[in-house]
């Protein structure tokens, strides 16, 4: 509810924050901040193809990082190994390390169910549920067995609130989540996501398939989230990486070129292949 | 633009067309098919029980019948060509006591007269098909009622209901409270008998049980004595109650006015009374017992039977088909086992019927009711309990046979449910079992649904696998009924589509219940199409909740 008086009161425009007035520099008046999850030596081999090859990155607490890169070059493999997704798919083989706040995700006695709750993710296709609005939020509430619903309802205005969808919704709680338009659907994902009160939230390009205005008020939903939550972000578009990342990861052929500060990449990349990539050049 | 060019144009847009023409004619042809089934079995069944005028005819020989006319054919004449081909209709003289046959073929030519006398009535009974004749006399006590002509019409019409209601008193008396004491005094005969075989007689408390159940044995002997009694004052009163009758030719028969179902006297019967005489049999034709080998009378068990039967059906292949399915496509590995086990599920779609019966009898019936009645029910034995035909071996053998439906429809379905919902479950921390019971199947239920009605619609109009598996021509009682435990899946039942079968091929008297046989095809269409609407309404509601999947 924290933020429901600033999203709520005129809803401003997008908001572009340009590179120089960022914040983002791990330098700043905070100091360093603290480090999320740290990935090692990483390697995904689909069968005998390896689709990441020895990612190593540090990804700060509080901060949007953004993962671009074109397509293929395993930005969603990568995502989806900080929630394990990846282990539904058959014959897919991972090596190297992620710790979740010098925990490894991989430990076999870890459970995966917790790691889930911790990590919650939002899709590049809106999925929600056949069920009504309600019940999408409250879905990960009550797959942990939580049926009380004081807990549930103030659960509900909260996570939407913080997705910025409460007053869109809050009289139709309980019609169909599908009836909603896509940017409504997409902010509803993100509500269930945070529902559960995860420390990372993973956005596999979650705007891909919306208008610019829906975009819009997604990238200023990142911006109010991250006061919470570590976010990682996929996406396909520089300039959306450059509006809403504190950090942006470059990704080609499965192995991570460049990561640094936005504003430093988007200025200054080190790596001639970042340079072609963000002018444009390729992919 | 010239004519040979506009020639080829107009060849080639109609070389285009004919995909359109041909598979629109093929469809028609398809459709026409369906139309003249329905439309026979509706027009044969819905005309059956529409009464007709009686027709009186007397021939050249000087005899005269009394009869409807059943059916018209003509015979080709031998020698002289130029002659008309002779016509001869079948007439339905019914008084099969009287006769010892219901039906006459008369030629035409030997017809001096043809009329509809006015007050001949035809009575329905309970025996020997209906009796087409006069009414002549009454008789109450042993007295004759002074009346004539339609006046005594009359009486015959006040004293109907009150004949009906000794009637069902007797009936009450027979079946349910004789047949309770009987079902009483075999419970405790069993339960001696499980007594004998524990070999618990030799205990004082084993005597002392055994004791009680004679006791009881012969308290309810005492009751059956006095209801027997009861019942015989009831039926010599009953019989007191008579109507004369003579057919055509003066010959006189007596009947007890408690016999007859329905009078009524088709050549003065106007419009709104033949609707009122249509409903009536229609009704009773619904909701009656049969009577006559099942050529007369109602077809209410076996409504039931199909009913309850295609319920219990559905019962056991959903959640087998259904499991199966998400085993087959959620937990299994892909690979060339699964797509074996694919293959033999779709291959046994297409057993014939008869071999899952065979496979019912000996599985079902023998070995596992057979089973059943050695550990559970040895007391009855030689007499099986489920170690023969009944509903429930019935139902699960039609189960076993449409379990392929409910499989490729749920596995269809399952295979609609997009990744992502699976995806965003897990993501949310749900475990599998927890995305598939709340996120798969709540998808996945209208395809379920729509196997669901494909298998009901398969196995309720399925007959081969039931004829050995435990349906009967006649059942005496319901598998449902006031007994506790009120369901009685051991219990033999009667099924439409058997129905059908032993009314049209296994009757003493085909000709006469071959209405009886449209109308109980029309019936089981009924019932068929009727589960299926209810199954798609549900399935239409569960589309609206989740309306806009497929946005």
């Amino acid at each position: 509810m924290m933020n429901s008086p600033l999203l709520t009161a005129g809803r401003p425009s997008v908001v572009v924050r340009r590179p120089g007035t960022s914040p983002a520099a791990p330098s700043s008046v905070e100091g360093r901040p603290n480090i999320a999850i740290e990935v090692e030596q990483l390697s995904v081999w689909y069968g005998k193809i390896e689709a990441i090859k020895h990612v190593t990155m540090q990804i700060p607490e509080r901060r949007v990082t953004a993962l671009i890169g074109p397509s293929g070059c395993g930005k969603s493999t990568l995502i989806r190994c900080f929630n394990r997704l990846n282990d539904l798919i058959e014959g897919l083989r991972i090596e190297g390390r992620i710790r979740l706040y010098g925990q490894d995700i991989f430990d076999p006695s870890r459970d995966v169910i917790t790691l889930r709750k911790r990590v919650g993710m939002v899709f590049q296709k809106s999925n929600p549920f056949p069920k009504s609005i309600y019940e999408n939020v409250v879905y990960g509430l009550r797959v942990n067995g939580e049926g009380r619903r004081a807990v549930l309802d103030s659960t509900v205005e909260e996570s939407l609130n913080r997705a910025a969808l409460w007053d869109e919704v809050k009289d139709r709680l309980y019609t169909s989540a599908l009836r909603l338009s896509g940017g409504q659907q997409q902010r509803l994902c993100i509500a269930r996501a945070i529902a559960t009160e995860p420390e990372v939230l993973l956005l596999d390009e979650p705007c891909s398939a919306l208008d610019p205005i829906a975009t819009a008020k997604i990238e200023e939903l990142l911006y109010t989230l991250k006061e919470r939550y570590t976010i990682i972000i996929v996406t396909h578009n520089m300039q959306q990486a450059a509006r809403v990342s504190d950090f942006t990861g470059f990704l080609l052929m499965g192995e991570l070129i460049e990561f640094d500060a936005t504003d430093k990449l988007f200025t200054t990349p080190h790596d001639p292949r970042t340079e072609a990539y963000i002018t444009g050049r390729f992919g | 633009m010239s004519p040979s060019r506009w020639t080829s144009r107009h060849w080639q847009q109609s070389l285009d067309l004919a995909p359109v023409w041909l598979s629109g004619a093929m469809l028609s042809v398809a459709l026409l098919m369906i139309v003249a089934l329905v439309g026979l079995i509706m027009g044969r069944g819905f005309s059956a029980l529409w009464p007709v005028p009686l027709w009186q005819i007397t021939l050249k020989n000087g005899s005269s019948h009394l009869g409807l006319i059943h059916a018209t054919e003509f015979i080709p004449q031998t020698g002289d060509s130029v002659k008309k081909p002779l016509r001869r209709t079948l007439f339905r003289i019914g008084n099969r006591d009287l006769y010892g046959n219901d039906f006459v073929w008369i030629d035409d030519d030997q017809v001096i007269s043809r009329m509809h006398p006015a007050d001949v009535v035809i009575i329905e009974r309970l025996e020997w098909g209906p009796f087409y004749g006069f009414l002549k006399q009454m008789r109450i006590r042993g007295e004759a009622i002074e009346r004539q002509g339609p006046q005594l019409w009359t009486v015959l019409q006040q004293q109907l209901p009150r004949a009906r209601r000794r009637y069902r008193a007797i009936q009450h008396l027979q079946r349910r409270t004789i047949g309770d004491i009987s079902a009483a005094m075999e419970q405790h005969r069993l339960a001696l008998r499980r007594l004998e075989l524990r070999s618990r007689l030799t205990t004082p408390q084993g005597q002392a049980q055994a004791r009680a159940h004679q006791t009881a044995i012969a308290k309810f002997q005492q009751q059956y004595t006095h209801v027997a009694e009861q019942l015989n004052r009831q039926r010599e009163d009953d019989a007191t109650y008579r109507i004369v009758l003579t057919d055509v030719n003066g010959r006189t028969k007596e009947l007890p006015i408690s016999a007859i179902v329905r009078t009524y006297q088709p050549n003065r019967l106007t419009l709104v009374g033949r609707v009122g005489v249509y409903l009536d049999r229609l009704r009773e034709f619904v909701f009656g017992q049969p009577r006559e080998a099942n050529s007369e009378g109602g077809v209410a068990p076996a409504i039931f039977g199909t009913v309850m039967m295609t319920l219990l059906m559905s019962l056991a292949v959903v959640p087998l088909g259904v499991l199966a399915a998400l085993y087959l496509h959620e937990y299994a590995r892909q690979g060339f086992l699964v797509s074996l086990v694919r293959i033999a599920v779709n291959n046994l779609a297409g057993v014939p019927s008869i071999v899952f019966g065979v496979f019912g009898l000996g599985f079902f019936c023998y070995l596992i009711g057979g089973t059943i009645d050695h550990l559970w029910f040895p007391e009855q034995l030689p007499a099986p309990t489920f170690g023969g035909g009944a509903i429930l071996w019935a139902s699960l053998t039609l189960a076993l046979l449409t379990v392929p439906v409910v499989i490729v429809a749920t596995e269809e379905a399952l295979a609609a449910v997009p990744d992502g919902l699976r995806a965003a479950s897990l993501a949310c921390g749900a475990t599998k079992f927890q995305t598939i019971c709340r996120a798969v199947l709540p998808s996945a239920l209208p395809g379920i649904l729509t196997g669901t009605i494909l298998a009901m619609a398969r196995g309720a109009g399925e007959v081969a696998p039931l004829m050995i598996t435990g349906v009967v021509k006649l059942a005496p009682n319901l598998p449902l009924d006031h007994v506790p435990p009120f369901v009685h899946l051991e219990r033999k039942f009667m099924h439409l589509g058997f129905h059908i079968y032993d009314l049209g091929f296994q009757s003493p008297n085909i000709e006469a219940s071959k209405a009886m046989v449209y109308m109980t095809a029309l019936l089981l269409l009924t019932i068929v199409v009727c589960l299926n609407l209810a199954a798609m309404w549900i399935r239409g509601r569960l589309r609206e909740r989740f309306r806009g999947a497929e946005v």
